[in-house]
């Protein structure tokens, strides 16, 4: 039997979570020394099965299972394929970035550090997941510890209240889904939640097309889709910094995956009755969403809502249900989580420095932290699709997908570039040129080292992406090919 | 009363209740002997004697997986009902545990004989395959209840507590009696299983059927607390010492349970389809008002006690499934219940104890005076909003199932709703222990080591079902078999 990585992935967070919680409460600094280590190890087995997975074979790979409640069919089943193997990479570094940005936390750090890596255990189980019910086993474990982060270390204004909303929304989101999965298993008629045997389950095509909508919204709540985009940018405002990574960078892909695993791969003759009506709503995100971002006069806001358009690049790629649409979208979502992850690092660097969030009341951060500037600026770019950046070799295909499928909505899609440019252009312009304001001159200081290391393993791999697609785009196009056999090559 | 001669298996099946009577005598006769400071060990010996039946039952009087009428036919040996007796000796044996801090002095031996003996009349509940066993097992379960609901004589919310449960129960158990009397009159017979012969074979109006049933339902609610016959649990709960209000809105409930899925699909399969309407409307009443009610509340027991009329709801859907799997799911779903509540509770009766408050704003500050007791406060309260890795994740999942399965998705629904309208409640509790601040956080929390030790085994067995659960699955199946067959 070969080495059992998946399930080592997904098990070193909570175990390491359990460690942490042994650790006396007062010695703050075995702690987040506890939670580096967890974290550095996932992050090198997660690249470890990204890199190894071998194209040319295709599939699902690294697969594993063992009976869970046999008299149900429920099992414990992982796998990669090209689809989640970038998503597990993201994790891994959303994770081990996060840890490092987040070593200055002072107030229960032993708990903090605890949820936070509860929460990844449950976002690589449903990465890997191959069992249906395991899927929702460690999409619920992924939710509840994000209301305790944002709840207990959150920003004081908002924190119950951005807190409840997401739990909640999510929650209504993944039992609705629940249903919809159940009427699936029942229907099959196989008696199991194997989706590998439910993808050949022949669901007649009035059923898929009345229980497509539960499952596809249920999970895209937690993708930001429009008109349930509501919880997130208050939920990204509100949350730490590390937990606001974690939140828009891996959590919110979470929601488009399972969207796109349970709802498209299961249920194909659904998708293609419903999704050419849901990308009217993920223009709406794309748009709209780019249009909130650019009236916002705080900066966290405007990255919150930045997520929620860019997000709704992903479900427009996927409802196009063409091959570069799909692709692209499946780029996107590492691309976007890692950029986001670093937008949100930024951000909070500055709010622990200045204070304030406010952008008419920064400046001039360049001058006292150059290689923040420097990050955020390439993460900017990216966000704005430059050539040479990840979100170039995401947004292109997605483009070139939507345009052969829907001419229009390309058209009136490619405005939210223009805008996303103003925005960045905003920032980049108010908080790191210009004049420090005096109140700042005396305390605000240049980021730690450790901070440094995050920001530029960060912007490092969206430049990898960018200038060589090849190390990922050819992964994503294999876990792409595998969707439209489902959907019967569209 | 015997045909034959006399087959030991009568012996075996009663060993469990054979040995509650003697070790209530032991109890007794140790508080006659022993001195006054000395009857400290009575919650030990309870607790350690009841673990000791549990390991007897599991080693000598496991039943066949094919039932057996015992006794005349007054009780039935069968997969149900074992592991029903499991869970009571299980809770019984907890609430000794919690209970040995409540008195200053005195009394002990009155308080540990009335809980075994309710525990006995809870075992007998289980099994009783007769209107009469049933009766007077209902009874012995509930009148030691009334004394314990009521027993802190010096506090007046205890004793108002013990009077209204007693007329409650008192009232709720004459409409049952008048119920079995007409069962009786319509069948012939005492006999459960007679009786569904009875009416098999028909003749009889469904409206006469029908009518008793109701009249049954009525004493069955009272002891799930379904509404609308709930109206009891807030009350008592609130006055009676928080060990007992622990003991009721779990083992008590779960006995009531037992003999609910027993009577009404080994008794009424003739008029599933009207009852299953009936228990249907229950199911979502009772959900609905729990969770709703259980929103506005300041008080932790009371709401505890709206919580576990919510989840009485839960467990009844999958009575309404009137299903292999929905009677699987039901007694998971009782035995997640059980543990998950008795771990709530517990936590809640230490604090009490130790903070002299049970409002639910004296747990602000919770976290940073006990991390540990907080963390089992998250995992109770977590595990009853049906949050993996805990028990009531899977349990949850289950019950939905079976309503799926037997083509009620509405009802799925229904509760699904009601479980996110549950999650604000315990969530706002959560925020309490992790996130406001109050000036008693510098005050230690000490936990005895009874506590210690009833709370560690709840918590690990909490996570244990909501990870681990084939075992506990088969167990459940098992007894769901022991009617469908």
């Amino acid at each position: 039997m070969q080495f059992p990585i998946l399930s080592v992935i997904v098990f070193i967070p909570i175990v390491t979570a359990v460690i942490i919680l042994l650790i006396p409460q007062d010695r703050k600094n075995e702690v987040r020394v506890t939670a580096l280590a967890g974290a550095t190890f996932a992050l090198l087995l997660s690249a470890w099965a990204y890199f190894s997975y071998d194209i040319p074979v295709g599939g699902y790979q690294f697969l594993e299972k063992y009976t869970w409640l046999p008299s149900l069919g429920i099992s414990y089943q992982v796998g990669i394929d090209g689809m989640n193997a970038p998503l597990v990479l993201l994790t891994g570094v959303v994770m081990f970035t996060g840890v490092l940005i987040s070593w200055g936390i002072d107030d229960r750090p032993r708990e903090f550090f605890a949820f936070l890596f509860i929460l990844a255990t449950g976002v690589f189980g449903v990465f890997v997941a191959l069992d249906l019910f395991m899927l929702f086993f460690f999409y619920e474990i992924a939710v509840f510890p994000m209301y305790l982060l944002i709840a207990i270390w959150g920003w004081k204004e908002t924190r119950e209240y951005a807190a409840m909303k997401l739990t909640l929304y999510l929650f209504i989101g993944s039992v609705i889904a629940l249903v919809g999965a159940l009427a699936m298993y029942f229907v099959s008629g196989m008696g199991t939640f194997d989706m590998l045997a439910l993808e050949g389950a022949g669901f007649s095509a009035d059923f898929q097309r009345l229980w497509f909508p539960f499952v596809f919204f249920g999970f895209a709540v937690l993708g930001g889709i429009f008109p349930f985009h509501n919880w997130s940018p208050d939920g990204h405002v509100a949350a730490p910094t590390a937990v606001s990574m974690f939140h828009a960078g891996v959590l919110m892909k979470l929601g488009a995956f399972a969207a796109l695993r349970v709802g498209i791969m299961l249920l194909p003759e659904g998708a293609k009755f419903h999704l050419p009506w849901i990308i009217l709503l993920s223009l709406v995100n794309v748009v709209y969403g780019a249009y909130i971002a650019m009236v916002q006069s705080d900066f966290k806001y405007v990255i919150g809502f930045s997520s929620v358009s860019h997000m709704g690049l992903v479900a427009m790629g996927f409802a196009t249900l063409t091959r570069n649409g799909m692709i692209g979208a499946g780029v996107q979502m590492f691309s976007h989580g890692v950029m986001t992850a670093l937008f949100f690092a930024v951000v909070g660097m500055i709010y622990d420095q200045a204070h304030t969030r406010e952008i008419p009341k920064l400046g001039g951060f360049r001058k006292v932290m150059p290689v923040v500037a420097i990050a955020f600026i390439i993460g900017g770019l990216v966000s704005m699709g430059m050539p040479g950046f990840s979100g170039f070799i995401a947004e292109f295909p997605i483009f070139m997908g939507v345009w052969a499928s829907h001419p229009l909505i390309a058209i009136v899609a490619a405005i939210s570039i223009v805008i996303t440019a103003s925005y960045i252009i905003r920032i980049v312009g108010r908080v790191f040129f210009g004049n420090l304001p005096e109140e700042f001159e005396h305390h605000v200081h240049d980021v730690t080292a450790l901070d440094k290391v995050a920001l530029v393993f960060l912007s490092g791999i969206l430049i990898i992406v960018g200038v060589y697609p090849a190390v990922m785009v050819p992964l994503v196009e294999s876990g792409v090919d595998k969707i439209l056999a489902l959907l019967g090559g569209v | 009363m015997f045909t034959g001669g006399f087959d030991p298996v009568n012996i075996l099946a009663i060993l469990p209740e054979i040995s509650l009577i003697v070790l209530g005598l032991l109890i007794l006769g140790l508080d006659l002997a022993l001195p006054e400071e000395r009857r400290g060990i009575l919650g030990w010996v309870t607790a350690g004697g009841l673990v000791l039946i549990i390991g007897l039952a599991l080693a000598i009087s496991r039943p066949g997986s094919e039932p057996i009428l015992l006794w005349g036919g007054m009780l039935r040996h069968d997969w149900l009902g074992f592991a029903f007796k499991i869970v009571f000796l299980f809770a019984a044996a907890i609430t000794a545990l919690f209970s040995m801090d409540l008195f200053d002095s005195g009394r002990r031996g009155e308080y540990f004989l009335l809980l075994l003996a309710a525990t006995l009349g809870m075992n007998l509940m289980a099994s009783a395959a007769d209107l009469i066993m049933l009766y007077l097992a209902i009874e012995t379960t509930s009148i030691p209840l009334y004394i314990l609901a009521g027993f802190l004589t010096k506090d007046d919310k205890s004793t108002e507590s013990g009077f209204k449960y007693f007329l409650f129960g008192a009232f709720t158990s004459a409409v049952m009696l008048y119920g079995f009397s007409l069962l009786y009159g319509f069948g012939g017979t005492t006999n459960l299983y007679g009786l569904s012969q009875a009416f098999l074979e028909g003749g009889l109006s469904i409206g006469a059927i029908l009518g008793s049933l109701l009249l049954i339902l009525v004493g069955f609610g009272f002891k799930v607390s379904a509404v609308p016959f709930h109206f009891w649990a807030p009350d008592v709960y609130e006055g009676s010492p928080t060990p007992i209000a622990g003991f009721l809105s779990t083992a008590s409930k779960a006995a009531g349970f037992a003999v609910l899925a027993r009577v009404m699909l080994a008794v009424f399969p003739s008029i599933a389809v009207e009852w299953g309407a009936i228990v249907a409307a229950l199911a979502t009443a009772t959900m609905t008002i729990g969770n709703i009610i259980a929103l506005a509340q300041k008080n932790i027991k009371r709401l505890l006690a709206y919580s576990s009329i919510a989840h009485a709801g839960y467990a009844l859907i999958g009575i309404v499934a009137i299903s292999y799997l929905g009677v699987a799911s039901t007694v998971f779903y009782l035995i997640a219940y059980v543990i998950t509540n008795l771990l709530a509770f517990g936590i809640v009766a230490l604090f009490g104890r130790v903070a002299g408050s049970d409002d639910i704003a004296a747990y602000a500050g919770m976290s940073r005076r006990s991390p540990w007791l907080a963390l089992g406060m998250m995992v109770a309260l977590l595990s009853l909003s049906g949050m993996p890795p805990f028990g009531g994740f899977v349990v949850k999942f289950a019950v939905f199932a079976a309503a799926i399965q037997a083509g009620m998705v509405w009802l799925a629904f229904i509760g699904v709703i009601n479980s996110i309208v549950a999650l604000y409640y315990y969530l706002t509790i959560l925020k309490y222990v992790y996130l406001y601040r109050s000036e008693d956080e510098d005050k230690p929390l000490p936990v005895s080591r009874p506590y210690a030790i009833g709370l560690t085994v709840l918590s690990l067995l909490v996570i244990l079902i909501g990870t681990v659960f084939a075992p506990w699955f088969s167990v459940a199946s098992s007894a769901a078999a022991a009617i469908f067959r």
